[in-house]
């Protein structure tokens, strides 16, 4: 008895402080792993045959419906494309560094539930593909969460409306940073540090700010829905409800963002430069 | 007899695992916090009707693998479970001779003490973040002790372990 209390208290305190543990947590995954998948797999199941019994007709229909969702997606992006190009050569001229290029791996939300009072969701991909803790989640409409831990076969995200999740936003309009904490409940988030004559609105688009170098910068979290500013408070009530589909979608992006920023000089002008300046002499 | 008793443990592992999959089945709705801690369920069953077998170090190692499952910090529901099923272990000779309305009572005050424990290691972590529906689970599991105690006892005396 004696022993068991002991070591559980050793254990309390060793994982508090450091970060010896990881190795043990990797081992007893291969044990809580499977629980995790074998609670999953009705849902899956029941998915599987919906999809395989679906008709031919309906089939045909989304099909179409892709399609046609792709063709004005690839126009869109042919739009970006050139935004992008020249939104580097601006800031080149501006003399700013300017991180781009991201990559994603789409994860697939596994059907089960954590502890209830926290924000927690587990995806199928875990260490074995390269996630790693801290990595931002998105869904297709914005910010989802970040990874928290990662297993080898699993990995635990948590959302943005998790009351112990912090997000730092600025406001799309203006540029007003600022930080967005959740709430404990899946559809808002609140803005508790901003003064009451801050410059905001209901309506107002809440995109990541890429400080805290977590999240990268210009991804959309949240539209402010209220604001109340009370006079005899030092800050206003603000809340905000996320864009993305926290308890709906079941597909999520794990980002790895470029670390590396994009050189003011692309390496094309630095050659062209060179290749000037060799034929001048 | 002898057989049986040698996979004996296999069948108690089964149905805590089992125990530990029920505990994140996601239930409809937001109705998820009523989801009782049925490790802790099973574990007492288990204390209370084999104790020479699951003893402190069945808890010990299936609250390690509980807090693996959602535990932030390591050791935290190894502790509470311990405890708790020291708790059984001193008390199970008089405990088996109650009714079940009086077990379920006593039960009633094991899941307090596993939550209140959970609750002081947690707040201690990040004070004052949990919700009230952080205690329902005492109440749903008291009312739960009845069907696990009728369905470990179908288990136990179909599969004869002893």
């Amino acid at each position: 008895m004696l022993i068991a209390v002991l070591a559980s208290i050793a254990l309390l305190f060793v994982d508090q402080k450091t970060r010896h543990l990881e190795s043990l947590r990797t081992t007893l995954s291969l044990l809580t792993d499977p629980i995790k998948y074998l609670v999953d797999m009705p849902t899956t199941v029941f998915r599987h045959t919906a999809d395989s019994v679906s008709s031919y007709a309906a089939l045909k229909k989304e099909n179409e419906r892709l399609r046609e969702d792709h063709l004005m997606q690839q126009t869109r992006l042919l739009k970006l494309d050139a935004l992008e190009k020249e939104n580097i050569r601006l800031r080149a001229l501006l003399e700013n560094s300017f991180k781009l290029g991201e990559q994603v791996m789409i994860a697939e939300l596994l059907s089960i539930k954590m502890a209830p009072y926290e924000h927690v969701v587990v995806v199928n991909k875990g260490t074995r593909f390269g996630v790693h803790p801290q990595q931002p989640v998105m869904d297709e409409n914005g910010v989802v969460g970040q990874v928290i831990r990662s297993f080898p076969m699993t990995s635990e995200v948590m959302l943005i409306t998790d009351p112990n999740h912090a997000i730092p936003v600025q406001v799309n309009r203006n540029g007003l940073l600022t930080i967005a904490v959740g709430s404990g409940q899946t559809n808002r988030l609140v803005l508790p540090f901003l003064p009451n004559d801050a410059d905001i609105k209901p309506g107002d688009l809440l995109i990541t700010s890429g400080l805290g170098g977590v999240f990268p910068q210009g991804y959309p979290v949240a539209v402010v829905d209220k604001f109340t500013s009370e006079s005899d408070k030092p800050f206003a009530t603000v809340t905000a409800t996320p864009k993305a589909f926290l308890d709906r979608s079941r597909e999520l992006m794990i980002v790895w963002s470029n670390s590396t920023p994009i050189p003011l000089v692309s390496k094309q002008a630095a050659e062209q430069n060179q290749v000037l300046e060799d034929a001048l002499e | 007899m002898l057989l049986n008793n040698k996979y004996a443990w296999g069948r108690i592992v089964i149905t805590l695992g089992l125990a530990m999959a029920l505990r994140i089945v996601p239930l409809p709705g937001d109705w998820a916090f009523l989801n009782p801690d049925w490790v802790l369920l099973s574990l007492i069953y288990w204390s209370l009707a084999v104790p020479e077998r699951v003893g402190i170090f069945y808890a010990w190692s299936f609250g390690l693998l509980t807090d693996m499952l959602f535990g932030r910090l390591f050791g935290q529901y190894a502790l509470a479970y311990s405890l708790v099923i020291f708790l059984c272990l001193k008390l199970h000779k008089r405990l088996r001779l109650f009714p079940l309305a009086q077990q379920a009572l006593f039960i009633f005050f094991c899941l307090l003490l596993s939550q209140l424990l959970l609750f002081f290691i947690k707040n201690a972590q990040h004070p004052a973040q949990l919700h009230a529906t952080f205690w329902v689970p005492v109440l749903t599991g008291t009312l739960c002790w009845p069907l696990v105690y009728t369905t470990l006892r179908f288990v136990r005396l179909a599969k004869r372990v002893k």
